[in-house]
């Protein structure tokens, strides 16, 4: 039944350049109508991951199944299901939107009413009044939407795309993410990117992709609550700071206190409480009586950005230390 | 397959590669033609043919060095590679593409042996199997150009290379003779693209040379498949 509900399946998915390898053994799964980021820094392995569940390049190893079909066993029928956008926009610069998009019906092989499948599609990325323009004459923002316009060409029911609203203007760039959404109600979507904002815009699970391999899988919340820690709260107050350790260590739903600032009247505190347990209530009573006021009480969940910098970094940093090892033993030689 | 001839062909006509193409052909020819046989009174159909063969030599060069090195340099290869196409479609179409913008120049070149039938008399089968020659020798030498282009990103060194192995295979006959080893000399000749177009010339349909022709052009054209399919997996 799970191959079934997958639109996407990568198993043990390989791929080495001369002794480089840019995708190391990566599995992962996306649902049918999920929003899918791929997410890494820069050269990290996700257009080459891309490339290869779109046909471009091929694995050294591992297998791609797009809905149920493997790709290097049935390559047509894959392509067919796929839209695939990559970082620069495939496009023919001495051609107009329409012709472009015309080439690309056909090259697709669709098969139904190709004048009203193009305006759909133009009506939807917004590109209807350019369609007599010649692309290298719209702005960036609009061939990306080109772009976008080929990859939906034939209702593909996997789209991929490949940093979709890089170099694009913020206001651009928000409207480029609700066509994504928009689009995205029917359809199952990898969308690669670097910009963490655009994942929590978007997305509906994370695959965090470091140096060839993926350091972490999980849907937004879940990926939050596994690095921050969901009982550990951050608590800063003004008063008596003795008064309110005395008080905090006589709770007993707190098994943890952090003082990670304190003076004689100001004091910056990181709690652990029990799982499932409230204590916000007997906070604010036992202060409130004392005179000690909470300035401010809030959950120590890690943002995006620091969960992504310390699920990359911490890998960065243990390959470094390997590389620092490997030349301080050179130089012993 | 249709759709990439079908682009492929109208690009030549957006960019101005097939209108330089066809002009300098129609130029060139014609001031040969004027030349060589109206002004010096010769109905001798195989001079007006050498001249053009010259014309293709420069100009082949021309029309195939950007038809895959321009789809990888500016990375639109991805869209075709990403279609539900095989490589050889694309190659096929792109081959053919290039041939009838080839085929253009030679229905002009129709008119010359059309007013040499009207002031002469020039044999007709020898202006057949000429044509029939032509095609199949411009279609071999098309074939190692779109091979050159499959192996470079920049268009330039594709239109150079391309050049410089024209003017080598057009020329080898003279390598061949000079040559004493036979392996050599047999690998020599199996370039000799142009030994084996005077039969066709004097009227002669040999059907060795025919299927030799077609052979030339399927050995390149699966070559360039190979070398597509090949950098997929580097």
């Amino acid at each position: 039944m799970e191959t079934v509900n997958n639109a996407l399946e990568i198993i043990n998915l390989s791929k080495n350049y001369g002794a480089n390898k840019a995708v190391d053994n990566i599995s992962f799964n996306v649902k049918h109508g999920e929003i899918m980021g791929f997410l890494g820094p820069n050269g990290a392995g996700k257009s080459t991951t891309m490339n290869i569940i779109c046909g471009c390049i091929s694995a050294s190893g591992g297998t791609v199944n797009v809905c149920g079909c493997d790709v290097l066993e049935n390559p047509k029928i894959v392509k067919s299901k796929i839209g695939y956008l990559p970082e620069n926009p495939p496009l023919y610069f001495d051609m107009k939107v329409w012709e472009y998009l015309s080439f690309v019906y056909d090259l697709k092989k669709v098969k139904n009413n190709k004048k009203e499948h193009i305006e759909k599609i133009m009506e939807l990325v917004k590109i209807s009044d350019m369609k007599n323009r010649m692309i290298k004459n719209l702005s960036k923002g609009y061939k990306q939407r080109v772009g976008l316009a080929q990859a939906l060409i034939g209702d593909p029911e996997v789209l991929i795309l490949d940093e979709p609203t890089v170099g694009l203007d913020p206001k651009q760039i928000i409207e480029i993410r609700n066509v994504i959404k928009e689009i995205g109600k029917e359809r199952t979507i990898i969308l690669s990117t670097h910009i963490l904002q655009e994942v929590s815009a978007v997305c509906d699970r994370v695959t965090i992709i470091s140096h060839g391999k993926i350091v972490a899988q999980n849907t937004l919340k879940g990926l939050e609550e596994a690095t921050g820690g969901k009982d550990k709260y951050i608590l800063k107050l003004k008063g008596d700071t003795q008064k309110a350790l005395d008080i905090l260590s006589s709770i007993d739903e707190i098994v943890n206190i952090n003082t990670t600032f304190i003076n004689d009247s100001e004091a910056e505190i990181l709690l652990e409480r029990k799982p499932e347990s409230d204590i916000s209530m007997q906070l604010t009573e036992a202060f409130g009586k004392n005179g000690i006021a909470i300035t401010e009480f809030k959950s120590a969940l890690l943002t995006l950005e620091e969960i992504f910098i310390k699920l990359t970094n911490s890998k960065i940093y243990e390959e470094e230390k390997e590389e620092q090892e490997v030349t301080e033993n050179d130089s012993n030689i | 397959m249709i759709a990439i001839f079908k682009k492929e062909f109208k690009s030549y006509f957006l960019s101005p590669i097939g209108y330089i193409f066809v002009g300098v052909f129609m130029a060139l020819a014609s001031m040969f033609f004027a030349s060589g046989i109206l002004f010096s009174q010769q109905a001798d159909i195989s001079i007006m043919f050498s001249n053009i063969n010259v014309i293709y030599l420069f100009l082949v060069s021309l029309l195939t060095m950007r038809l895959l090195a321009e789809e990888r340099g500016k990375k639109t290869d991805q869209l075709l590679m990403s279609a539900p196409v095989s490589i050889t479609e694309i190659v096929l179409g792109k081959y053919l593409a290039a041939m009838a913008v080839f085929g253009i120049t030679i229905l002009v070149s129709f008119i010359f042996p059309a007013i040499m039938f009207i002031y002469g008399n020039p044999a007709l089968s020898e202006v057949i199997s000429s044509y029939i020659g032509f095609i199949l020798l411009w279609g071999a030498f098309i074939s190692v150009g779109i091979f050159i282009s499959a192996l470079t990103e920049s268009q330039m060194i594709a239109g150079v290379l391309t050049f410089a192995s024209l003017l080598l295979i057009y020329f080898i006959n003279w390598f061949q003779s000079s040559v004493q080893n036979p392996v050599a000399q047999k690998v020599i000749g199996w370039f000799a693209l142009l030994a084996r177009y005077g039969d066709f010339q004097n009227g002669v349909l040999n059907i060795e040379n025919i299927i030799y022709y077609l052979s030339f052009i399927f050995v390149f054209l699966f070559l360039t498949v190979s070398v597509i399919d090949k950098r997929r997996f580097s």
